[in-house]
């Protein structure tokens, strides 16, 4: 039951991903390749040669190609910077890696400052509810008025 | 935790801090201009080197290969309206001076392979063209925008002024007729 409904969810969560690989649209590709020229992204950018590419992606998805087949093509005629996200392979890869890598470390270092300000204050709250104690002299003074009061 | 270790903690997170401050400034101070800031200072720099597909026919070519020879660099795009003006001037040029040794090389920047030959066959190209896609080359020679000329000598060192801009007939006369001269 379990593994059937992992894999309903799986199945939720890959078909999207799957369709706009298949039937790419330019405004989504316009968010994932660059301007040559003015270093940001198709969207950002109104200089010629982003129009240029727009032209050419919306006839390379009008002519069937895939998301992937469309940006091999851009690679092979501008190189691999004109991808907003950097390769998952070689030095690239660190990109990748670097942020949970650094998410992960913050964590730990979360976690032992947590930690030591747990215990730092363990022995401050018992020293204060010590410190919280009558003094038996005031506490028989106390019963005493009390017992007066009621009677 | 101790306090020698809390100490060495803060004296190297300030030490990485101020060594990124210190890269930052060192990358903005030091930022390649290219062989363009040379050339405007009087100096006579070696043209950068490369090594590119050729849009005209098949194979490579090399600037190296065309040492002994002048070169009239040209950097260019199918998208540029001033490269649309001034090819006819470059053209002339080729077709006057070859047979002096000049070599007009053409290099399409940060442009479509099959929107280049589209140019030049529009525009009666005849001299070679190279094409560099990602731009890789246009940072050696501190390239700002297109057109672009530059004059290299027979010893393969820059000579002139870098031409920003459509280049005129004089200028790119005046560059040629200098460079022969190295």
């Amino acid at each position: 039951m379990r593994l059937l409904l992992a894999t309903a969810v799986a199945l939720a969560l890959a078909a999207p991903a799957l369709a706009s690989e298949r039937h790419p649209t330019l405004g989504e590709l316009e968010g994932e390749v660059m301007c040559p020229t003015c270093k940001t992204t198709l969207d950002q950018s109104t200089a010629p040669i982003a129009d240029r590419i727009r032209q050419f992606i919306t006839a390379r998805i009008a002519a069937g190609d895939t998301k992937s087949e469309i940006k091999q093509k851009l690679v092979a005629q501008f190189g691999p910077a004109v991808l907003a996200e950097p390769s998952k392979h070689g030095f690239n890869l660190l990109a990748w890696v670097l942020p949970f890598v650094g998410i992960g470390l913050g964590a730990v270092v979360l976690g032992l400052l947590a930690w030591r300000w747990s215990r730092a204050r363990e022995p401050a709250i018992a020293g204060a509810a010590a410190a919280a104690r009558l003094d038996p002299e005031l506490d028989r003074r106390v019963d005493e008025e009390l017992a007066r009061f009621d009677g | 935790m101790p306090r020698r270790l809390k100490l060495g903690l803060q004296t190297l997170s300030v030490a990485v801090v101020a060594g990124l401050l210190a890269l930052l400034v060192w990358r903005v101070v030091h930022q390649d201009k290219g062989v363009a800031s040379q050339l405007a200072k009087g100096k006579r720099p070696v043209a950068p080197a490369f090594h590119l597909s050729r849009l005209d026919r098949s194979g490579k070519l090399s600037l190296a290969g065309l040492r002994g020879k002048v070169v009239v660099l040209n950097f260019w795009a199918s998208w540029c309206n001033p490269c649309k003006t001034e090819v006819p001037r470059l053209e002339a040029a080729w077709q006057h001076y070859r047979s002096r040794g000049v070599v007009v090389v053409g290099v399409d920047a940060q442009d479509f392979s099959g929107d280049a030959r589209t140019f030049m066959r529009r525009h009666g190209v005849t001299y070679p063209n190279v094409h560099d896609g990602p731009g890789d080359v246009l940072p050696k020679y501190g390239i700002t925008g297109f057109p672009e000329t530059f004059f290299v000598g027979r010893d393969g060192r820059l000579v002139g002024e870098r031409v920003a801009g459509e280049i005129s007939r004089q200028a790119l006369t005046a560059g040629i007729e200098r460079a022969l001269k190295t």
